[in-house]
């Protein structure tokens, strides 16, 4: 057979139960204590730096790195866990998400060792934000067309251009970005990129907020000013961050955060829809939720595939593509089954304005951490068609 | 195809290329390859994998049937095999001997009755019985006053009415009128008509995962080979993204059959969880059917609607396979209702159990 995709029935292990329970009892108490309010989606304050800190003190932050940089090396499957429960809540993780899923595990493989022994732990403890610096204006997910130049200079490198589309920027600490330091060569058109680690809040960083439909300011426009990074701050091989950089990619494709983004919805429809729901409810609620536990045992074998040491490029991409469609068509799905929801419904007026936001957030969701037309492209390649 | 390191698929496997190669039973107009593959099935003691030696079969694990009925829906194997161990397994459930040959359960829809009268015998009219015209016998689940019964039934003693589902293979209208069962015991109390229903929508959630594994090996073949516009049409982005997206569906069917598969033949008891696995299952592969089997029928062209040309085979099965034992609708209610009943913060929990 041309195409072996196997997506084995891995389980939680039992001690991921366990966990399971104290993030739920955690978020709870914060819950209580009113850091956080999953029920006002449209709300501006999702960085909660206290929340971050504390997620950090329970040790759920760089869950799998060694414990010499301040991790907790726990398995995949824990970190799992944690992420399904913080997105069903709809905690504010913002702060510390995007350096526990990618900007972590890329300092761990390319940084130098003073680097990880500062930084490393910081992230560890919550107290740290990155953002990422891939698309540019008019690239996105061609990364081949970045523009944005690293010149050589003594001791470092000067960097002039925009980087664009980055979330948390305004708020970040570091940028894990790529640069161009050298021109693509005609044998191999994915030279010449090369991968930085960018000390925001200095001199020559300007960061341009850009409002979103949904009424969000999380993107940012970044320009750089003849804004120096020391040699040090090179991540991995000079010219050769494609490789890189797509791995890192693949960080972002498979965990539950790919198909959760507006599970809330169905939530609240359940709510909604009362203990004893008319047919066409009862077999609205049956399909999605088929599906949403489909796609769960999906991700969870992808997780496991991670603790196994594989690299599950193909599968995760599946995953993301499926997933992704699912968390955006879901808000319409709910949306067509609320229609017949009574007037009377206690939670009326929460799930209708969780479902205009639901429905504004949807857009997104196939765009970012790599199109589904870019996904598809990788399937396809993975079935033998390119 | 993922190579197997189970014993009972690599048997199994082995008997279909020989015997049941889809292009060679495709081309057989008068069935002659059916009585050569059912005597090796049965040889290999394959049709009683789930029934425990002492009572007349191999003892194969539920785990290891459910592989082989992966296996069997990749070669999209039309004879009762499925049929025949589900029956099997119905009759083991109230250690009840299996015999030998042919068999079907019924009921095979989840709203059908057979019911055991006051003096032993049983009634009613079940549609929708997937091989009952080849059954020599019936396993079946009835009900009297006194709960749930499980019974061996010579199919000589019922009247069967032929019938052809989609995918052109026997479906049809079993009528007991007042039959006495050849052996008759009470059902187990954990085992009602609704398990018995999602043991046979994993079943046909396997083999609808199967189909749609071949058909997306037949249409990445094909399309690698088939040149439109002076190029392969596998080059074309529009066909590629096809692809994907079948690449998908085959994915999502496989991963909530083997899942549901998986909680079953590790189930200690018969809870939401294992209704979630088995109901979800039945649900996902048949959309993935309808899904999966356009984009295979698309990307072949006309050829792939010939009936000289294979796809046909596992495309219309699988459709076919959607209506037995509870189609996705009727599972997507129950489960629909299931969850409300639990309440809407129960959801999370139950489907972060698993």
């Amino acid at each position: 057979m041309t195409a072996a995709l196997r997506f084995d029935p891995i389980r939680l292990p039992p001690k991921c139960e366990e966990l399971r329970k104290e993030v739920r009892a955690f978020l709870a108490e914060e819950m209580a204590r009113g850091t956080f309010n999953p029920f006002k989606p449209n709300r501006e304050d999702t960085d909660v730096p206290e929340f971050s800190r504390r997620v950090g003190e329970r040790g759920w932050i760089g869950i799998t790195w060694p414990k010499k940089y301040g991790g907790h090396e726990r398995s995949f499957l824990e970190r799992y866990v944690v992420t399904e429960e913080m997105r069903v809540a709809n905690a504010p993780t913002r702060r510390f998400f995007v350096a526990d899923r990618q900007s972590g595990p890329v300092l761990l493989k390319y940084a130098p060792e003073h680097i990880k022994m500062d930084i490393l732990p910081r992230i560890c403890r919550g107290e740290l934000c990155f953002a990422i610096g891939m698309s540019e204006p008019n690239s996105g997910s061609d990364l081949f067309a970045a523009k944005t130049r690293a010149t050589r200079t003594d001791g470092g490198y000067l960097i002039n251009g925009t980087k664009i589309w980055t979330s948390s920027a305004h708020i970040a600490d570091y940028m894990i970005a790529i640069f161009r330091t050298s021109q693509p060569t005609k044998e191999n058109r994915r030279h010449g990129l090369t991968q930085f680690l960018v000390k925001m809040k200095q001199p020559g960083i300007e960061v341009n907020p850009i409002g979103q439909i949904t009424g969000q300011y999380e993107f940012n426009e970044v320009v750089f000013t003849d804004y120096f990074i020391p040699d040090d701050h090179v991540l991995g091989e000079v010219d050769g961050a494609w490789k890189q950089a797509t791995s890192e990619l693949a960080y972002e494709r498979s965990g539950p955060e790919r198909f959760l983004e507006t599970y809330y919805v169905l939530t609240e429809l359940v709510r909604a829809v009362g203990n004893d729901p008319d047919t066409r409810s009862a077999e609205g609620i049956g399909r999605l939720v088929a599906q949403l536990h489909t796609m769960r045992r999906m991700s969870v074998s992808v997780a496991g595939m991670l603790q196994a040491g594989k690299e599950p490029v193909v599968e995760a991409s599946i995953v993301k593509d499926i997933g992704t469609v699912w968390e955006q068509q879901l808000p319409h799905r709910v949306r067509d089954l609320a229609a017949f929801v009574e007037e009377t419904a206690s939670n009326r007026e929460t799930l209708e304005r969780q479902l205009d936001f639901a429905i504004k957030t949807a857009p997104k969701l196939t765009i970012q951490g790599g199109t589904t037309e870019v996904l598809r492209g990788i399937i396809a390649r993975g079935l033998g068609l390119r | 195809m993922a190579e197997s390191d189970n014993i009972v698929v690599e048997t199994a496997e082995k008997i279909f290329a020989d015997l049941a190669d889809p292009q060679t039973i495709n081309n057989d107009k008068k069935d002659a390859w059916k009585a050569p593959l059912w005597r090796a099935l049965s040889e290999a003691g394959l049709p009683l994998a789930w029934v425990p030696d002492d009572l007349g079969g191999s003892g194969a694990s539920l785990a290891d049937g459910f592989a082989l009925l992966n296996a069997a829906g990749r070669f999209a194997i039309a004879v009762p095999l499925a049929e025949t161990m589900l029956a099997g397994w119905l009759l083991a459930q109230a250690k009840i001997a299996s015999p030998e040959g042919e068999m079907t359960v019924l009921p095979a829809n989840p709203k059908d009755r057979i019911t055991l009268n006051p003096d032993g015998s049983l009634s009613g009219r079940v549609r929708g019985v997937p091989f009952a015209k080849a059954a020599k016998h019936f396993a079946v689940l009835a009900h009297g006053k006194d709960g749930a019964s499980i019974a061996l039934v010579d199919a000589g003693k019922a009247k069967v009415e032929a019938g052809l589902n989609v995918g052109y293979d026997n479906s049809d209208v079993v009528t007991l009128d007042k039959v006495a069962p050849i052996t008759i015991k009470p059902a187990p109390k954990h085992l009602d008509q609704t398990m018995m229903m999602l043991m046979g929508g994993v079943a046909r959630s396997l083999q609808i995962a199967g189909a749609l594994e071949s058909m997306l090996d037949i249409s990445v073949r094909y399309s690698n080979e088939r040149v439109a516009f002076e190029k392969k049409i596998s080059k074309f982005q529009a066909v590629q993204h096809n692809l994907a997206k079948l690449a998908g569906e085959s994915a999502a069917a496989l991963a909530a059959a083997t899942s549901a598969a998986d909680a079953i033949a590790s189930a200690t008891a018969f809870n939401d969880e294992v209704y979630l696995e088995a109901a979800s299952a039945k649900i996902r592969c048949a959309e993935a059917a309808e899904k999966g089997g356009a984009i295979a029928h698309q990307v072949h062209g006309a050829i792939g609607f010939t009936i000289e040309h294979i796809l046909h085979r596992y495309s219309l099965r699988a459709l076919a396979w959607r209506d037995d034992f509870g189609s996705e609708s009727y599972w997507a209610v129950e489960l629909g209702k299931l969850v409300a009943a639990r309440g809407a913060d129960e959801l999370w929990p139950l489907v972060a159990s698993r």
